[in-house]
């Protein structure tokens, strides 16, 4: 596989780079202003952009440069402006009632990180892959995972809960940039197809919530229960 | 007609009759256009059977797979559908709904569509793209009466099965990766291809990618403890649409997990993921068994008593084996069958009761007697009683479980099943035979609105008679079909 015989400087910049993002995940995570999600969010879309370019040309892959504008041009710059008019027609700034401060956030997301660590050393060693990037990048891919679910669990803010989603959905993409290079171009495609609906039908959704519950929080949904 | 001729019809129809709905502003014409789907998917479903049997066959460059599985699961999906299609002429004549009737039956037919598709795809990461697909649909249709507390349950349907559902694309990829060290970088991630190569891959990598696909795809079963959208989007949603997602939509995703149990048997994982199988699937019916007892919403009663026969399933599956196999299929065709019939009773009852609260449903049989009388068959046969299906099914998963390696969970299974028995039926007999001095006084009301139309009853009927014929007669023609979906899933040696 490709991540077993990187030169020095591509396996440092993939490092770079998925790092990057991973602390981007990190500013989502500790912030409370829905603004600074939407650009935190946005430049870990370029970063990942930039990483799948990276492999294309480091790994031979040509198609990935398409993936990488699609994904700059989709995930960078299409998704943010989406999210952005959803935010415009709420007229919430912020996240206020938060589960859990962002300080405490910041602490259980560095443990999920260091269980993502300790996962996937466990499965590096179980592939004799250990000291590669291949490592780095699962522990990256599932510690935005798991920040990502974390977020869905404490924030109420829709769009915080969206955002929590696409984390998640950015992790997968940028560590199967890495793990699995070579995955069918079409699969590729359909998947960030799929995001941009998924993330049409939530604002479809939310403008319903607005409307027939009058709230945008998921802490005032609380009529179905048992 | 060939095999690529009807399976072009099964997918096909639903899809021109989503456009057509689109395009038509008349309610009466969209319904039409929609119940003529129906049948047709039915029809091209029933002669893609005895084709399907012999061999799995790929169409469309390799991209739709046409095996016994695959076309069992579309059997059970398009009885649904039909059934559901049919009620729904009854059940929407509601006046004020008219203009938002192309629209329901739109959204109707592409969520056919979409549940029709996902059995039938061959590349995996399609499949999971076609699971998604349901959940953005059906969203729209939970939330269809736009009151707050269907769009809280659409909300909360589309968060928790997208988190989840997300795990599965995780495992997915795993599994591709680990496939990668074997097969090169590129190659179509097929359900053959992942088959054929399992023997070879990492065993700690197959492992953690198996765990994640269960617990993803068991999110959209429905397997508890990751069931907490079901019962929400269930009863929230017009009574059409909780029909068809629990008859349908849950088997669409169990047919991924069926497989996946597969590639873990050849993967040789010891006993590991039939018992995490097994496991959730107790889980499941004790968790069932809880609220079941305590319910007093009618359709989350069917809601968990979906989430109790999808634990039924798994754990089939789970004891794996010729019979857990044929065991959980049968229950499959048969639950469908079974729970379209309870929701159509509850949304009946919820028509002439104008409530959905147990506890306001009194004299059932006087206020409407024939479907109280079906409905009444129907609750019987749910909680596995004798003469219907699903006490055949039960009783052939218990004797599978025995001989299985897991053989504890079917003494859980025995008594959690009663436990429901129990409690289910319970609800039934306060609706049914319970005596409340004010309810006289309510019947009273209710008296002369009562009148329901034929096209809320007759699909009762035509989910009972075959469920009674299912329970008293297993035919043959079933058995061989089993034996082939075995060999299918347990290898050349059942």
């Amino acid at each position: 596989m490709l991540a077993t015989h990187l030169n020095p400087l591509a396996a440092s910049l993939f490092s770079l780079l998925a790092i990057a993002s991973l602390l981007l995940a990190f500013v989502l995570l500790g912030s409370r202003w829905l603004q600074d999600y939407l650009i935190a969010f946005a430049v870990e879309s370029w970063l990942i952009g930039a990483l799948s370019a990276a492999v294309g040309f480091y790994g031979h892959f040509p198609e990935l440069y398409i993936v990488a504008a699609l994904t700059v041009l989709f995930r960078g710059l299409v998704l943010p402006y989406m999210l952005l008019r959803i935010i415009r027609r709420l007229e919430v700034q912020r996240e206020i009632h938060e589960r859990l401060a962002p300080a405490s956030s910041l602490v259980v997301g560095a443990l999920l990180v260091v269980f993502a660590f300790v996962v996937s050393t466990h499965l590096g060693d179980s592939l004799h892959l250990v000291g590669s990037v291949a490592v780095l990048a699962l522990t990256v891919m599932l510690s935005m995972k798991l920040i990502g679910l974390l977020m869905l669990i404490v924030r109420s803010e829709v769009i915080s809960q969206i955002l929590g989603l696409l984390v998640l959905e950015n992790g997968i993409f940028l560590g199967s940039q890495i793990l699995v290079p070579g995955m069918p171009l079409l699969i590729e495609l359909v998947i960030l197809f799929d995001l941009l609906v998924v993330v049409a039908c939530f604002g479809v959704l939310v403008r319903y919530l607005v409307v027939h519950a009058g709230t945008s929080s998921t802490l005032n949904l609380r009529r179905l229960a048992g | 007609m060939s095999a690529s001729a009807l399976v072009t019809t099964i997918l096909g129809a639903p899809l021109l009759a989503a456009l057509g709905c689109l395009l038509t502003r008349r309610g009466r014409s969209a319904q039409l256009l929609n119940f003529a789907a129906a049948l047709a998917v039915f029809v091209a479903t029933l002669a893609l059977l005895p084709r399907a049997f012999s061999g799995p066959y790929t169409f469309w460059g390799g991209y739709l797979l046409v095996d016994p599985l695959g076309a069992w699961v579309l059997l059970s999906v398009a009885v649904v559908y039909l059934l559901a299609s049919m009620y729904s002429i009854g059940y929407l004549r509601i006046p004020g709904s008219a203009p938002r009737l192309p629209g329901f039956y739109a959204l109707f037919a592409a969520f056919a569509f979409t549940m029709l598709a996902g059995p039938l795809m061959n590349n995996i990461g399609v499949y999971w793209i076609a699971i998604e697909l349901t959940t953005l649909v059906s969203t729209f249709l939970v939330g269809f009466e736009r009151n707050r507390a269907s769009v809280e349950a659409a909300w909360k349907y589309i968060i928790v099965v997208s988190a989840g559902i997300s795990l599965a694309l995780l495992g997915i990829i795993f599994f591709y990766w680990a496939a990668s060290f074997q097969l090169g970088p590129t190659f179509d991630l097929t359900w053959s291809a992942l088959r054929s190569v399992a023997p070879r891959l990492d065993p700690t990598l197959t492992l953690m990618a198996f765990l994640l696909v269960f617990i993803g795809f068991g999110t959209k079963v429905g397997l508890a403890p990751m069931h907490t959208w079901l019962p929400d989007a269930h009863s929230e949603g017009p009574t059409p649409v909780s029909a068809m997602l629990s008859g349908a939509l849950l088997n669409t995703a169990m047919i991924g997990i069926a497989r996946f149990i597969q590639v873990a048997d050849v993967a040789r994982l010891g006993l590991t993921p039939r018992s995490v199988v097994v496991a959730i699937g107790a889980l499941s019916l004790f968790v069932a068994a809880l609220f079941i007892t305590r319910q007093t919403g009618i359709k989350r009663l069917m809601a968990y008593s979906s989430v109790e026969h999808m634990g039924v399933m798994t754990l089939g599956l789970g004891f794996g084996g010729p019979l857990g196999i044929a065991g959980a299929l049968y229950h499959m065709l048969n639950h469908s069958l079974n729970k379209s019939l309870m929701f159509f009773g509850a949304g009946n009852a919820m028509h002439v009761f104008h409530s959905r609260r147990i506890g306001r449903m009194h004299h059932v049989l006087k206020l409407m007697p024939a479907a109280g009388l079906l409905w009444l068959a129907g609750a019987l046969a749910i909680t596995g009683a004798p003469p219907f299906g699903l006490f055949l099914s039960e009783v052939t998963i218990m004797r599978a479980g025995l001989a299985s390696a897991n053989a504890w969970a079917v003494f859980a299974m025995l008594v959690l099943l009663n436990v429901i028995f129990i409690g289910f039926l319970n609800h039934f007999r306060a609706m049914y035979f319970g005596s409340n001095p004010d309810a006289e006084v309510r019947m009273a009301e209710h008296a002369g609105e009562a009148q329901l139309s034929a096209w809320c009853v007759l699909p009762m009927w035509l989910a009972l008679i075959p469920l009674l014929v299912l329970g008293v007669w297993w035919p043959h023609a079933f058995s061989t079909y089993f034996a082939a979906i075995s060999r299918e899933l347990l290898g050349s040696t059942p």
